[in-house]
């Protein structure tokens, strides 16, 4: 079965593709995950947040004891080679490069207008092939509506587009008041593909502690479902290639993915608990399944089960909370 | 300089720059002044920074001055070119290999920031008298007064070394020149090339030991032989002073500059004539060259070179119409018939039979300001009839009526000189700024600069002055302005602590730092303040550069708002080229730290100007309010009328009979020093509050205290003052406060931080919570008074001695000048109320000794009978030995004692006995044995034979003698004395405040730094494990041992510093010490103490032989299984992350091992743990000789 691909302007062997993750922090497990026939190298994000904060911190630490005191100029180890900015991570896009020979697509993070661009910037001169934009916003300002949130976002996406000429896929969360019109802003923006949905670190509370704990739990493949619904609907709507992150871990969920329209489908959870041979796994189960259900093309699974083509597209819409209820009490004994 | 490569840089920086380019191998071991010189020769090393022949030199740090000897002179015998860096008591353990490198005749030079030597009192500062002790080791000694000359004689020396084979010592003045910033000509690498002929370096490497042509040295000779052999050597001493002065001639031929090794300025025809080494010349230049172009017949003399010392070379400098010399030295020979450069000016003269008439005098030590007035005074000298031949400049000598009087006005200055006095806050970045100022100034145009800073001798709330010049010509003014075109305050506070203004001069600018709008600031001056703005007419310049900096994202580091001010008001250099300049420091120091923290400092400079406003002076001065005194009127009568003199910056003005001739001095003084340094202070929640007692425990200032006491106590109390019923069993129906000492605070957040309670309503409000020091400083003050003024529980009240329970014991360590956030005084406050009223500590140099006892103030304390800890530090190297002798003189006086009690016949012979039991030491409360020996008092005297009773009978109460200090000397510089006393049946106590590196001189990696931690001279991460001296000590197996951490568990520190002082041998305690150079803001300490136990760093365990008798195995690991990660430990550290940053794979190749380590340790220690063994000799002839009592 021919699955080629075309992702962010590149041709994909296949639409598997694994997510940013630590996978690909070392380059030992990088190019293993190529011989594992990734198709292209997700790199984890370049949060902002963390970077100033790092930056912060450590100047703080060293510069505010630093010339205070008679017996020592500073308290610190300086070492000339230490950088705390972006060019660790910038080194990591250069080195990874010359390691594969897929697509690396960076991933971003910014937190200020000044920090998307310029770090959009810096990645493509360290020579990403695309980049993600991780638009990671909790709104807990009472004072920004949903539309501001919006705008910015579609306005930061422009100015990265007119900025750098590397293809954009703008990566989201479910959070948004009407997510199709959103999409389709973002898509005449210039965004070249939509990746859903981000996954939150969430925050649970320890009730002895009186404190909040945050932990970032591995997906489940429940989690495609909502996935599921927004490729569907966004099928065809949009000029911007779809991809699905969250929830896929098998080819079920791949060929279900690919059903609703995603172009590509990116895994995590499931290369993090069973190694980055199990993409492959994925990609030959769907090939075979496809074979055995006797499809004679991608183009021919992808989208079929959209809300465009689906022999039921209420089933993706409002009333389905209902139909669910009903269905649920008919189960019961 | 046209033409030639200047920089601005430090005499460290200066000397260390030719040493390092013309050196292989340097072995250094750090040390105030000269630390600084090693750094540099590391980082360049750990650059690649190649010498002049294409190769990195080997830098390597040792355990000690005398390692880094030994090594050096194994590194010459080897013949490798070699150098060292070093000062004071780094040089007299240099001492020993000095005597062999320069007997041997082996080429090498030396460089030493000339400290003064330990005497009555430790000094970090200037003088000679850490190289006159060296005078005889036969090193040729040479002295650089600037630091241009630091720069040129480092070459010098080292040429003429290698041409004649006789060592050098080069060595200029710590601080004033070490630390001195000034605008020099660089000599490049063809310039050190063309001082030297390569066959030097060949007939050097020739002379090296190698078993191709085998040699011996370092034989032992005998009376037949020795001396001639000894003087052998006295024709290439002979020869000396040619080959340096061949050098000298040569430099010039190469950079043009030249020097004579006695260089004479002044009148040609002098009739006085001063004679001085080091920066003293530079203001005796400045001030002859002055007088003599007035026609005044003086003159200098500049030796240069004072070893070996050319007489002839003396004679034919002195001009021949001379009728008076004064000679000044920069140390003192207590004893000698004259200091040395005197005697040797007087011994060549009487030679010669010249027949003028000579005066010696003492000036400078301790880095004493040495002044114009003060040359003018010594020459005036010269002429006084029948003046004494010795005398001191510089002080007031009550005592021994030797000093002259001098001119305290200031000096002129001339006025094409820009002189500039910032007074900063040192958290706020001030000296690094003006550091960068004078850089920009000296780049940028032709002018010469000058920067001299003056630091705090405390870490928390430090303040800085910095003293800067820019001037058409060479500065030689080595001495502080005291007329300032310029003046900055960068903290109002110190308005009103320090005479800010006293060295404005006339017209001056002043420009502050303040909150408040300009039109309110001048009714906020005290009037002294309006006075002397009003007298000097002076221009007064306001900004909230905290406001600028706060909306740049800068916290409180104002530097660049006030650099940008600076240069904004004071017109040395084009505004918008000193803008320009300032930020391209910016993006180049900090570029590498980071993007943000160039754009934030960019946004501060950019912003500064607009918010800078010039104030109108009102005509008349309006102010009732006079500056407050430095120190409360209830201080006793030393405080008022010493310390107050130091605390305002008045100590000069003492007289030597201010002070005690022997170094003894008071304790608990830091009480009265009110520093409020604190913006928010911890104040107390009483609804929240479960009175654990936590936050004493950890408080490093003991500026928050517990008292629980009878209701009745409250009577009177301020109407603010809370209070709450206690809470636990034992002491039920007392009442319970927690109460802040607001203003010794200083505000380090780490009380707050372990508060375990939180409002259930609001978890964000804990029982204790940081509040804005200005809204509660009054109210708290009277809670503070009230409070110290509450009985103080008796010791035999506290039924459970736990961590809490401790806290209920008076802290006689308080208000040190410790970091905010302190690891280390916590433990130190334990020990004081644990034991305090008994407590002898010997202190080994380092942080501890520096907040321990580095005056203008003292923070070992007294209870209500006066008895407190008594304190002594004797050296770095030697505290265990130090302490291990107070264990053996209070033994001896405790038998003597005995003996004497026992011979007394007018006593209850019972009582006598009773008082010689043995006194169980796990026990704190010695009441009961105070009140045997009271009984024997009053007997005594109702039979009237006291006298001399009241000495005897305190030596029968036990002493605890603590030997504490931190990880530099426990590990490294002090452990072969360390080992040596846990090899002792001694009942001593050692507290190792291990900070893992050294704190004190700024970082430095040491024994007990930990794999993957980036240290200085291990800047790209530690690459061996930390030294275990736990496991070492325990495989004594008599001695008693525990690691301990009081921010993972209180409990357990608490215990084992009483299992430690109950058991009768030595005991050593390894506590784990959150340090600044670690790296994270110190709130974090404890938290960051249980992540080094929960991941195994830092296991928490206690050997105590006095199990093995008990059929236990002697170690309990306390801190049970691994339960955290290392990698986590290592992610909240910026000394780890450093590496990170350098090196992501590196990074996790060392958390990879560091775990694997620690692992293994904790293996070893979980078999040891189940170890049942015999006990050891020794363990049973300790058990045996006292079963918990004290020995005797």
């Amino acid at each position: 079965m021919n699955l080629t691909t075309t992702y962010l302007g590149f041709t994909l062997p296949h639409p598997f593709i694994p997510g940013a993750s630590p996978l690909a922090d070392n380059l030992d497990t990088v190019r293993r995950m190529e011989d594992s026939g990734a198709p292209m190298i997700m790199l984890r994000s370049l949060f902002e947040e963390q970077i100033v904060g790092e930056q912060l911190a450590t100047y703080h630490a060293a510069e505010t004891m630093a010339n205070v005191f008679g017996e020592a100029t500073s308290f610190l180890a300086d070492p000339p080679d230490a950088v705390f900015g972006p060019e660790q991570y910038l080194e990591h896009i250069r080195k990874i490069r010359s390691a594969v020979r897929v697509p690396v697509v960076a991933s971003l993070n910014g937190r200020t207008r000044g920090g998307w661009l310029d770090y959009a910037k810096l990645i493509e001169q360290a020579g990403a092939n695309a980049l993600e934009l991780n638009v990671y916003d909790i709104a807990t300002d009472g004072e920004r509506s949903a539309a501001d949130i919006e705008q910015e976002t579609i306005h930061m996406v422009r100015e990265i587009k007119g900025a750098i000429a590397l293809p954009l896929a703008v990566k989201l969360s479910p959070f948004y008041t009407s997510f199709a019109n959103f999409a389709r802003q973002l898509d005449e923006a210039g965004a070249d593909a939509i990746v859903i949905f981000n996954r939150f670190y969430q925050t649970d509370i320890d009730i002895e502690e009186l404190e909040p704990v945050t932990a970032l739990h591995l997906s489940d493949s429940s989690e495609v479902l909502l996935r599921l619904r927004w490729l569907a609907i966004l099928f065809d709507r949009i000029r911007a290639d779809l991809a699905v992150t969250g929830g896929v871990h098998d080819a079920i969920g791949a060929v279900k993915a690919l059903m609703c329209g995603a172009t590509t489908v990116q895994m995590v959870s499931a290369l993090l608990q069973r190694g980055p041979r199990h993409l492959f796994k994925v990609a030959a189960s769907v090939s075979e399944w496809m074979d055995e259900h006797g499809y004679e093309s991608l183009e021919q699974l992808r989208g079929s089960m959209s809300l465009k083509n689906c022999p039921d597209p209420s089933a993706f819409e409002r009333a389905n909370y209902m139909q669910t209820l009903y269905s649920w009490r008919d189960e019961r004994p | 300089m046209a033409g030639t490569l200047t920089k601005s840089l430090d005499a460290n920086e200066a000397a260390a720059s030719v040493a390092y380019r013309m050196n292989e191998v340097i072995a250094i071991y750090p040390i105030t002044p000269a630390s600084p010189m090693g750094e540099f020769c590391d980082e360049w090393s750990a650059a690649k920074k190649p010498n002049l022949w294409g190769r990195t030199p080997s830098v390597a740090e040792m355990q000690s001055e005398a390692g880094a000897a030994g090594t050096v002179h194994g590194s010459l015998q080897a013949g490798a070119l070699t150098t060292t860096f070093t000062a004071s008591q780094g040089l007299l353990l240099m001492l020993p290999n000095m005597f062999k490198i320069a007997g041997e005749l082996s080429a090498f030079c030396i460089h030493v920031a000339a400290r003064t030597i330990a005497t009555h009192a430790l000094s970090i500062f200037g003088d000679h008298s850490d190289v006159m002790t060296a005078r005889t080791t036969g090193f040729a000694m040479l002295c650089s007064n600037s630091v241009q000359e630091a720069h040129d004689f480092a070459c010098i020396g080292q040429a003429a070394s290698l041409q004649s084979r006789i060592p050098v010592l080069h060595f200029f003045d710590g601080f004033r020149t070490s630390h001195e910033v000034q605008k020099i000509s660089m000599l490049g690498d063809d310039d050190l090339r063309a001082m030297i002929d390569e066959q030097w370096i060949a007939d050097h490497r020739a002379r090296a030991l190698s078993p191709d042509h085998p040699v011996i040295r370092g034989t032992a000779q005998n009376p037949d032989t020795f001396f001639q052999a000894r003087e052998a050597c006295n024709p290439f001493y002979d020869s000396f002073p040619d080959a340096i002065q061949q050098a000298m001639d040569r430099f010039k031929g190469v950079t043009g500059r030249a020097y004579r090794i006695f260089d004479y300025v002044g009148h040609p025809e002098a009739r006085k004539v001063l004679i001085l080494m080091g920066s003293g010349c530079e203001t005796a230049d400045e001030t002859i060259r002055r007088m003599a172009d007035a026609g005044e017949r003086v003159g200098l003399i500049k030796v240069r070179l004072f070893r070996p010392f050319s007489k002839a070379a003396l004679l034919d400098a002195l001009p021949k119409s001379v009728e008076g010399i004064a000679v000044l030295d920069r140390t003192k020979e207590p004893g000698a018939p004259g200091e040395p450069l005197y005697l040797d000016v007087v011994a060549t003269l009487r030679e010669a039979g010249h027949a003028a008439r000579i005066i010696g005098g003492r000036y400078g030590l301790s880095s004493k300001e040495f002044t114009p007035s003060m040359v003018q005074a010594v020459l005036r000298h010269i002429d006084t009839p029948n003046a004494p031949p010795q005398f001191t400049v510089g002080i007031r000598d009550d005592v021994t009526q030797l000093s002259i009087n001098y001119d305290p006005a200031p000096d002129h200055e001339p006025d094409d000189v820009a002189r500039a006095v910032f007074y900063g806050l040192g958290s706020d970045g001030t000296v690094g700024a003006n550091k960068n100022s004078i850089k920009v100034i000296g780049t940028n145009t032709d002018k010469y600069v000058q920067g001299y800073f003056v630091y705090d001798s405390k870490k928390s709330g430090a303040r800085t002055v910095s003293h800067l010049r820019i001037s058409p010509r060479p500065i030689q003014s080595a001495y502080l302005i005291r007329q300032a075109s310029f003046v900055a305050c960068h903290h109002e506070v110190f308005l009103d602590r320090y005479d800010v203004l006293e060295h404005a001069a006339p017209g001056a600018v002043f420009l502050l730092n303040t909150q408040r709008a300009p039109d309110t600031v001048w009714e906020s001056f005290s009037r002294e303040v309006q006075q002397q703005i009003a007298d000097k007419k002076l221009r007064i310049y306001v900004i909230d550069a905290l406001k600028v900096a706060g909306e740049a994202g800068l916290g409180s580091r104002i530097n660049t708002v006030m650099q940008t001010c600076f240069f904004k008001l004071s017109n040395v250099i084009d505004f918008d080229l000193a803008v320009g300049e300032i930020k391209k420091t910016i993006r180049t120091t900090y570029g590498r730290k980071g993007d943000e923290i160039v754009k934030r400092n960019l946004a501060a400079v950019d912003s500064a100007v607009e918010h800078l406003y010039p104030v109108d002076v009102p005509q008349q001065v309006s102010a009732t309010r006079v500056r407050p005194s430095a120190v409360s009127e209830h201080a006793p009568d030393l405080v008022q009328k010493v310390t107050a003199m130091m605390l305002a910056d008045q100590g000069d003005l003492l007289p030597v009979s201010a002070f005690p001739p022997d170094g003894t001095w008071a304790t608990a003084t830091s009480k009265w020093e009110k520093r409020n340094i604190a913006t928010e202070i911890p104040i107390w929640d009483t609804d929240v509050c479960i009175q654990c007692n936590k936050c004493a425990l950890v408080c490093p200032h003991a500026a928050i205290r517990t008292k629980v006491y009878e209701p009745e106590a409250l009577a009177g109390a301020p109407a603010t003052f809370k209070s709450d019923d206690y809470n636990a069993k034992d002491l039920r129906g007392l009442k319970y406060t927690v109460q802040v000492a607001p203003e010794d605070c200083t505000g380090c957040h780490l009380c707050v931080e372990v508060c375990p309670a939180k409002n259930k309503a609001n978890p964000r409000r804990k029982a204790i919570n940081m509040e804005p020091h200005a809204d509660h400083v009054d109210r708290e003050r009277a809670g503070f008074e009230f409070f110290e003024n509450l009985p103080q529980l008796k010791r035999d009240r506290i039924v459970r001695l736990d961590a809490k329970g401790s806290q209920f014991l008076e802290p006689l360590f308080e208000f040190s000048g410790a970091c905010a956030g302190c690891g280390e005084t916590p433990y130190v406050k334990l020990l004081t109320q644990l034991f305090g009223d008994r407590l002898l500590i010997a202190n080994a140099t380092g942080c501890s000794s520096i907040y321990g006892g580095n005056l203008p103030t003292t923070p070992y304390c007294t209870n209500a009978e006066g008895r407190g800890p008594a304190w002594a530090n004797s050296l770095f190297e030697d505290n265990a030995e130090f302490g291990f002798g107070f264990r053996l003189a209070c033994d001896q006086h405790t038998e003597r004692a005995a003996t004497w009690l026992q011979s007394l016949k007018n006593v209850d012979s019972a009582l006598i006995n009773q008082i010689l039991e043995p006194t169980d030491t796990s026990r704190i409360d010695m009441s009961e044995q105070r009140a045997r020996l009271t009984q024997v008092r009053d007997q005594l005297r109702s039979n009237g034979a006291a006298t001399g009773a009241d000495e005897l009978l305190n030596k029968l109460v036990p002493k605890s003698v603590w030997l504490v200090g931190g990880d530099g000397w426990a590990y490294d510089i002090g452990f072969g004395g360390l080992d040596h006393v846990l090899a002792s049946m001694a009942n001593v106590n050692i507290l190792v405040l291990d900070t893992e590196v050294y704190s004190n001189t700024g970082g430095q990696q040491s024994k007990a730094t930990p794999l993957g931690a980036a240290a200085k001279f291990a800047t790209a991460g530690k690459e061996i494990h930390k030294k275990d001296l736990g496991l070492i000590a325990m495989s004594y197996g008599h001695a008693y041992v525990a690691s301990i951490a009081f921010g993972a568990n209180e409990n357990h520190t608490v215990k084992a510093f009483l299992e430690a002082e109950s058991y009768p041998g030595p005991s050593i305690i390894i506590a784990y010490s959150h340090c600044i150079a670690h790296g994270y803001d110190m709130r974090h300490g404890a938290e960051q103490q249980k992540r080094a136990v929960k991941s195994g760093v830092w296991p928490l365990y206690r050997f105590d032989p006095r199990r093995i008798a008990e059929g236990q195995p002697p170690l309990q690991l306390d801190s049970g299984a691994i339960t955290g990660s290392v990698t986590d430990y290592m992610n909240n550290e910026a000394r780890f992350r450093m590496v990170q940053k350098i090196d992501p794979e590196r990074f996790r190749r060392f958390a990879k091992l560091a775990k694997a380590e620690t692992e293994r340790r904790l293996e070893i220690y979980q078999q040891l743990a189940k170890l049942h063994v015999a006990p050891s000799q020794q363990a049973e002839m300790v058990g045996a000789s006292a079963n918990g009592g004290e020995s005797r």
